[in-house]
């Protein structure tokens, strides 16, 4: 059982939960997720952790309200507990100063992105940061993005924010303009194709954090598996983070609708 | 034979009881007979297949044993279980002794009683097998009567602890290894911690085996007898993840037992095997035994598919294609790549999925698979085989027939071929000593690995074997670790007065 103490709207859908967990707090790098689950009948649902406190002894989980299981936790409030909480799981993202790092993330994926571009920025990477979602209220966590980035470039699908236009054009225009070393992109898995169909036209290295359908978590079902380079990976102990030009997007994606009726 | 043995055999009630019935007759008693639930009605059901026997039949049956003089059935059991004392008592009514008996060396008696393959264990040890080529006497089936008695009476002994010595001891997991190993060393007086990584408690007893053959509230009762002894459990925590060594070092472990088994389950790598609707034994087995998928009130979704094929002849495999069957296909299938005689499968399982209507389409090795375009499964393409010469496992090796191949009509395929160590422990823990195939070296004798402080047993040594071998592991490497630590002791205790006496004489 582990204890929510705060939760925070960062939009209608987009809910921020800080939940006691002082192990994993303590053991968890940028990159790690944990396995979630709500209730006796509750599902197990991977979550990327967005960040961790180590003296609160909490991990900051970012969760968007979609799909029964998403539902159930955001329904939770501070106060309340988690049913069951493990983790940290998966590979650590590869941290190290490459030069210039690009960090795409798209919606949601902008929270796991955080503390990479945290990592990124302390190991004298120049980070740069493109944000991109539908519409303004769904730019989430700007600001500590911000914080952190040596530049920010938001796009929106209609405008309302930033640039118009898909998170691809961020991406191309810094390519363009400057020697970029490494793209790190986490968001829906069809974003994620196109930002590595993108940078893989300028041969520019790409890493991206998959999330997929799991069940343990822990390497025992093989309900994640993606194949990368024409070998069957495990996403979550073998990634989450692959070579997202060596990923086969198009089986991913169709693996996720596995249980759409 | 022990003293202990020949102690407890010479005892009078035995002495008596062996006098009360003619040897003649004892043999010519037929070996009884396990009621089971309707083929037709169970194959519909989750409810358990044996029905267990009943007061009479357990009696009856416990009259066949002849008390031995050598009783070879107990070098059969992996945890050396007092096989002629339990059935004895169960033969002079004293079933509460009976379980109490099995408690003695047995961590989970109402499990194993279930699990077990007694025929090639302790009942292909009996004497009845050896000598007198009969039908052995039916330990596992009065085990597991001694056990469900005990639990329906209410009366559930907890087995004696000796006082607290203080130490403590971490088990990396909660399967059948871990289990046992923590039910002797709690007995011995240890501070005992399981560690789980599941947020059940259990390992392979919990997320491997089905309902029908084991049910959670028979794994529930043997875990809170544990607990009761004063093990204590520590669910969703992950050693080498949530906690490392280092920490358990720190938290003032001494030494650690890892059985943290073999998790991983193994894919062919062939075309289409990443199709929806394949999927391993494992996340099958997970959805609907752990998630309990098959309840409608769970969230967990599982494929309910009607022409289902499990790839595989092992006891997993047959756990799969008769959950399958349970949950609706019409028709659920084996497909094996050698023949019946080869299954590793105990005869039990295979018979009783026969019953159920599970086809069995042995010889027959699947190529690659087929999807519609929203990329779920619709057949596979089978290789017929044939037996060629014996390979390294003594069985004869399956050899594809040229050019014979077939198309199956399947919307679901469970991959059941073998499961591989788990990498965790391997990769995080320093000292040990890791094979190829990812098992944790250890010395046969004592469990003990590399690391002197670190003691292994069941599948993360093995690499995929049985419940009660890993409980045999785990009850070995209990009593070796006692020894080392005791003996550690005593040399810390000499280096001590040694120094003491030195710093003696200087002052």
């Amino acid at each position: 059982m582990n204890k929510i103490v705060s939760k925070e709207y960062l939009s209608d859908r987009v809910v921020k939960f800080e939940v006691e967990a002082p192990l994993i707090a303590k053991s968890r790098k940028a990159g790690h997720f944990v396995i979630v689950r709500v209730g006796k009948k509750g599902e197990r649902i991977p979550y990327t952790i967005a960040d961790a406190d180590l003296k609160k002894g909490t991990i900051t989980l970012v969760i968007q309200n979609v799909g029964k299981s998403s539902q159930k936790v955001c329904a939770l409030n501070a106060g309340d507990y988690i049913t069951d909480m493990v983790g940290p799981l998966g590979k650590a993202t590869h941290i190290e100063h490459f030069g210039t790092v690009v960090c795409a993330a798209g919606g949601v994926g902008i929270a796991p992105m955080l503390p990479i571009i945290r990592a990124m920025k302390a190991a004298g990477n120049r980070v740069v940061s493109v944000l991109a979602a539908r519409t303004k209220e769904l730019i989430i966590l700007e600001n500590q993005v911000k914080e952190h980035s040596d530049e920010v470039i938001v796009m929106t699908d209609d405008g309302s924010y930033g640039e118009k236009g898909l998170i691809t054009a961020g991406v191309e225009k810094v390519i363009l303009r400057e020697k970029v070393d490494l793209c790190v992109t986490i968001g829906p898995a069809i974003m994620m194709k196109f930002v590595s169909i993108l940078t893989k036209k300028y041969d520019l290295p790409t890493v991206a954090s998959l999330n997929t359908i799991m069940v343990d978590g822990t390497g025992m079902c093989g309900a994640c598996r993606v194949t990368v380079g024409g070998q069957t990976r495990f996403v979550c102990v073998d990634g989450p983070e692959f070579d997202a030009h060596q990923v086969d997007f198009d089986e991913m994606l169709m693996r996720l609708k596995a249980y759409d009726k | 034979m022990s003293e202990y043995l020949k102690e407890e055999r010479a005892q009078e009630w035995r002495e008596t009881l062996r006098k009360s019935v003619k040897t003649k007759e004892r043999v010519s008693i037929p070996r009884g007979k396990m009621p089971e639930v309707d083929p037709v009605v169970r194959s519909r059901s989750y409810d358990e297949v044996n029905l267990g026997l009943t007061v009479e039949l357990a009696v009856n049956e416990s009259h066949r044993c002849l008390d031995c003089v050598d009783p070879t059935c107990i070098s059969g059991c992996p945890v050396e279980i007092n096989i002629p004392k339990f059935i004895k008592n169960i033969e002079r009514g004293e079933f509460l002794e009976a379980a109490k008996t099995l408690k003695e060396t047995s961590a989970l008696p109402a499990v194993c009683g279930r699990v077990c393959p007694q025929e090639r264990q302790c009942e292909s040890q009996c004497f009845y097998r050896l000598k007198l080529k009969k039908e052995p006497v039916a330990i596992g089936h009065l085990e597991r009567f001694a056990a469900d008695y005990e639990r329906l009476s209410g009366n559930i002994s907890i087995p004696e602890t000796a006082p607290s010595n203080g130490i403590k001891i971490a088990v990396v997991g909660s399967g059948p290894a871990g289990l046992a190993f923590a039910g002797d060393m709690v007995k011995l007086g240890y501070d005992v911690t399981v560690f789980e990584a599941l947020h059940e408690l259990g390992g392979v007893l919990r997320y491997g085996i089905p309902e029908f053959r084991l049910p959670n509230d028979i794994v529930d009762i043997e875990i809170d007898g544990l607990r009761k002894m004063g093990v204590q459990f520590e669910t969703n925590c992950i050693v080498g993840k949530t906690i490392s060594q280092e920490d358990l070092k720190a938290d003032g472990f001494k030494a650690i037992f890892v059985g943290s088994g073999a998790g991983l389950p193994n894919f062919m790598n062939i075309p289409g095997e990443n199709l929806i609707g394949v999927m391993s034994c494992n996340e099958y087995l997970t959805r609907v035994n752990l998630m309990q998928a098959a309840d409608p009130e769970s969230d967990t979704p599982v494929y309910k598919g009607k022409r289902v094929a499990v790839v595989g002849g092992g006891n997993t495999a047959m756990d799969a294609v008769r959950t399958a069957r349970r949950l609706g296909a019409e028709r659920a299938m084996i497909i094996y790549r050698r023949s019946e005689e080869e299954m590793p499968a105990r005869v039990e399982e295979i018979k009783h999925a026969k019953e159920e209507g599970i086809e069995f389409y042995t010889l027959h090795n699947p190529l690659r698979y087929e999807g519609d375009e929203r990329g779920r499964v619709q057949k596979m393409l089978l290789q017929r085989m044939e037996l060629g010469t014996p390979d390294q496992s003594g069985r004869r090796r399956p050899v594809p027939i040229e050019g014979d191949t077939a198309w199956l009509e399947v919307d679901e395929v469970i991959v059941s071929v073998g499961v591989s160590p788990n990498p965790l422990i391997p990769q995080t823990f320093d000292g040990l000593e890791v094979t190829t195939w990812g098992t944790i070296v250890v010395n046969s004798d004592t469990m003990q690995t590399a690391d002197e402080m670190i003691f292994a047993g069941g599948d993360i040594v093995r690499g995929g074997a049985t419940v009660i071998l890993a409980m045999g592991d785990g009850r070995k490497a209990a009593k070796a670790m006692d020894q080392h630590l005791s003996d550690r002791m005593i040399e810390r205790f000499d280096d001590e007065s040694t120094h003491q006496h030195i710093s003696k004489s200087t002052d």
